[in-house]
């Protein structure tokens, strides 16, 4: 089922929508996880209010705050799947005053023309 | 060469504006569903799609443009129409189709 | 060429599942292949055997049931986003204890790794979403 013929992609998983208001962004990660299984060459691309998934201090819980669970944790447990390539846009970073360290994960900042460049490159973009 | 996919207003998301902030020059642009009122003359986006024109090739999907009671003279010069067979065609010709959603 | 459609929304709600259904009966008119057509978030809920919508206006539901059937399509529910919504065909039903199942005909239920798949063995991947 995950041997087909050897044939390896670039995905692009492309997030533009911030955590909790709406299901994108847990749903996504679930394909994501998912994906792992079939080895792909996979990369993430958070642009817009997508950058806001991987905030750090995410708090809530089933039991309290807004009662919705924390999903945050499991973009730490990506790079356990081989899911390495994550990049967020310059400018959705900087016009929401977030720096580097304001992100859970390790990423790769692009400006547009990397971006592009990126984008260009890939053989499926699964947008959410 | 990708062809990207609008479909939101560009009053109601910044779907249509992060789409051209980063899409490769010479790329097809499609504007359908409610991605179609930034087609239209006469409105404040008119600048940004006209001068979007000299790097892209966009088009609107006639049948969405119609149903919200527009014609393709409401539509800026340049923008070219299409039909869903012409969305096939397009989603052919290019390598993948990033939905800017 | 083979085509993957991705549909993330639920009928009537949003225009995608229109647009999806109008763009993959172009690409069945043109010759094209439809390798799969996947429902994922809200989109599972195009699913449901249970809609009644006003006679006058689309079904959308029996619509993409009648495509499927016409061209032989493989329409496939995900089962995560599924079970989330309440959509359960009679297998999971049973499995699952619930007094009811609610999958139309053409459709069927299945892992994520199906879009994957879908990715992978199709040449476009297109999006319908919101």
């Amino acid at each position: 089922m995950m041997e087909e013929e050897g044939v390896i992609k670039k995905f692009l998983y492309l997030n533009r929508k911030a955590p909790y208001g709406t299901v994108y962004a847990l749903e996504s990660l679930e394909v994501i996880l998912v994906g792992a299984a079939f080895e792909q060459d996979v990369s993430l691309a958070f642009i817009d209010d997508g950058i806001y998934q991987l905030k750090k201090n995410q708090q809530t819980s089933v039991s309290s705050g807004i009662g919705v669970k924390d999903f945050s944790k499991t973009y730490r447990a990506l790079e356990g799947y081989d899911v390495e390539k994550v990049y967020v846009d310059k400018k959705s970073m900087e016009e929401r005053g977030l720096t580097e360290d304001d992100l859970l994960v390790d990423i790769e900042v692009l400006d547009e023309a990397q971006m592009a460049e990126l984008m260009e490159q890939q053989d499926v973009v699964l947008s959410f | 060469m990708l062809l990207h996919t609008v479909n939101k207003s560009p009053f109601e998301k910044n779907s249509l504006e992060s789409c051209l902030r980063i899409a490769n020059q010479g790329h097809s642009i499609l504007l359908f569903e409610d991605g179609v009122y930034a087609a239209l003359k006469g409105t404040r986006f008119e600048t940004l799609l006209t001068e979007a024109i000299k790097s892209y090739n966009i088009y609107v999907l006639v049948p969405d443009l119609e149903a919200r009671g527009m014609r393709m003279d409401n539509v800026i010069e340049g923008i070219k129409p299409t039909d869903y067979a012409g969305f096939v065609d397009l989603a052919v010709e290019n390598k993948t189709v990033p939905a800017w959603l | 060429m083979k085509f993957a459609i991705l549909v993330n929304e639920g009928p009537y709600q949003h225009q995608a599942s229109d647009s999806a259904y109008q763009f993959t009966k172009a690409a069945i008119e043109k010759g094209h292949d439809i390798f799969r057509v996947f429902f994922y978030h809200d989109g599972v809920n195009n699913a449901s055997r249970l809609t009644v919508p006003p006679q006058d206006d689309r079904h959308i539901v029996n619509r993409w049931s009648e495509l499927a059937k016409e061209h032989n399509l493989d329409l496939v529910v995900c089962i995560a986003a599924a079970q989330r919504r309440g959509m359960l065909d009679e297998k999971e039903a049973n499995r699952q204890g619930k007094d009811a199942n609610n999958i139309a005909e053409g459709f069927r239920i299945s892992g994520l790794g199906q879009l994957i798949e879908a990715g992978i063995q199709s040449e476009r991947l297109v999006v319908f979403g919101d």
